[in-house]
């Protein structure tokens, strides 16, 4: 099926492979909501509530601030490895999806992967909604398998000696990776070193670069 | 279920499209979706495990290729049917059947901050000692269930070694199909690469997943 490109709701990017024109799946999803709204079945400021928080509240950087604090803390980063659902929260970060947490570090000699290969189990309150290609078929099918491989395509190589662990979320347990502090980064504040892990460091495709 | 969804494993899906600029959403009916869905559940007509279930039983060609957004609006659509909370016809006509009383939701938008930070946590008491201990040998058992499970193909028959223990979790296989929480002890079981993949995968490389007391018998 082609894409209406000129269709204002779908955006430059060939992101599904949908049947459905977007503009149809746009007047279903709004044939839909002022149903359940008519019959009062949600309330309209409930759904503005939820879109609010997760376009502009919560996403990567709750997490960014989580591996800042382990870098810079040694006494919390070892609350982090012991207990990361409870030192997340210390920084406000909690609730749906990220109800039981658990945070896997990057050493010399290991290398964390998240993946949910039977859906698209996503730790939220620390990244906020998965990346389209976290919930795609090619990620979740080879991540187990060939995890190497997949690394490679976002252009990270991890050398032979390190030992790759991939963390399967099969159950309510949610996994963020605690990437490696790079070199050059003495002395930067909380905030700077913050700045510079990405989402794609914490699902452990990428590393974070020495400066 | 044996279904498309469990598709640890598999080729030919394609390359990963890594692109780091894709926005979240990439149009505004993917936002409401999200919400609707939400929301909707706030009725506690079903739970998360039914309706990751839900979502499995999408046909598997049409799973294949349907969006993330548009397999949560069919999600959203075929659960609210089965509840009764819609008919056909509304959905149809997008009008409410004549003569319905208007209902109260249960989520107003000045709870939903709330809701969100409180989640569902799925750990449980149970007074049933753990079968298992950090460092056993387990196997993955051998199941092939119609319904939904958390175990998947890639996993059965293999062995694997206990790395944590969670405490009791509740049991989607049950939980799903509505018999039930039926918690569980819960484990994070290590398998070697090898063990899943043979040997040309990483030596020292190792799979983690979350498993379930009943997923598992000693090795």
């Amino acid at each position: 099926m082609p894409h209406d490109d000129h269709d204002d709701d779908h955006g430059h990017h060939h992101h599904d492979h949908g049947q459905d024109l977007p503009s149809q799946m746009a007047l279903r999803v709004k044939a839909l909501e002022s149903l359940l709204v008519e019959k009062g079945l949600v309330d309209p400021a409930a759904l503005d509530a939820i879109v609010e928080t997760y376009e502009h509240k919560v996403g990567p950087r709750n997490g960014a601030r989580v591996v800042a604090r382990a870098w810079s803390d040694p006494e919390y980063k070892a609350r982090l490895m012991a207990d990361a659902t409870a030192a997340i929260a210390e920084l406000g970060y909690m609730g749906r999806q990220g109800e039981h947490m658990v945070a896997v570090e990057n050493t010399a000699g290991v290398h964390n992967l998240v993946v949910c290969t039977l859906c698209s189990c996503y730790p939220w309150p620390v990244l906020g909604l998965p990346p389209v290609w976290y919930k795609s078929a090619p990620y979740r099918s080879r991540a187990v398998i060939d995890p190497r491989g997949v690394m490679a395509e976002f252009g990270l190589t991890v050398s032979e000696d390190v030992e790759v662990r991939v963390w399967d979320s099969t159950a309510e347990v949610r996994y963020i990776v605690i990437p490696q502090r790079p070199a050059g980064t003495q002395g930067l504040t909380e905030e700077a070193l913050a700045e510079l892990v990405s989402r794609n460091s914490m699902i452990g495709v990428e590393k974070v670069k020495d400066r | 279920m044996n279904s498309v969804h469990d598709m640890g494993g598999m080729h030919g899906l394609g390359p990963i499209d890594p692109d780091r600029d894709q926005p979240i959403f990439h149009a505004d009916w993917e936002k409401r979706v999200l919400a609707m869905n939400l929301t909707v559940s706030a009725w506690r007509k079903w739970n998360i495990d039914a309706s990751r279930h839900e979502i499995e039983l999408i046909p598997g060609q049409d799973y294949l290729r349907m969006s993330y957004y548009e397999k949560w609006f069919s999600r959203l659509v075929s659960l609210s049917l089965k509840a009764g909370l819609i008919t056909d016809d509304e959905v149809a006509s997008g009008r409410p059947a004549p003569g319905t009383a208007k209902a109260d939701p249960p989520l107003k938008g000045e709870a939903v901050a709330a809701m969100l930070a409180h989640g569902g946590p799925a750990n449980r008491d149970v007074e049933a000692a753990s079968r298992f201990c950090v460092g056993d040998a387990v196997r993955a058992r051998t199941i092939n269930p119609t319904g939904h499970t958390r175990l998947p193909r890639y996993a059965r028959g293999r062995c694997g070694v206990i790395e944590r223990h969670h405490g009791a979790h509740v049991l989607p296989d049950s939980n799903a199909h509505f018999r039930g929480e039926a918690p569980q002890h819960l484990y994070t079981v290590r398998f070697a690469a090898r063990e899943l993949w043979g040997e040309a995968a990483g030596a020292r490389d190792g799979v983690y997943l979350d498993l379930w007391e009943s997923y598992l018998e000693p090795a």
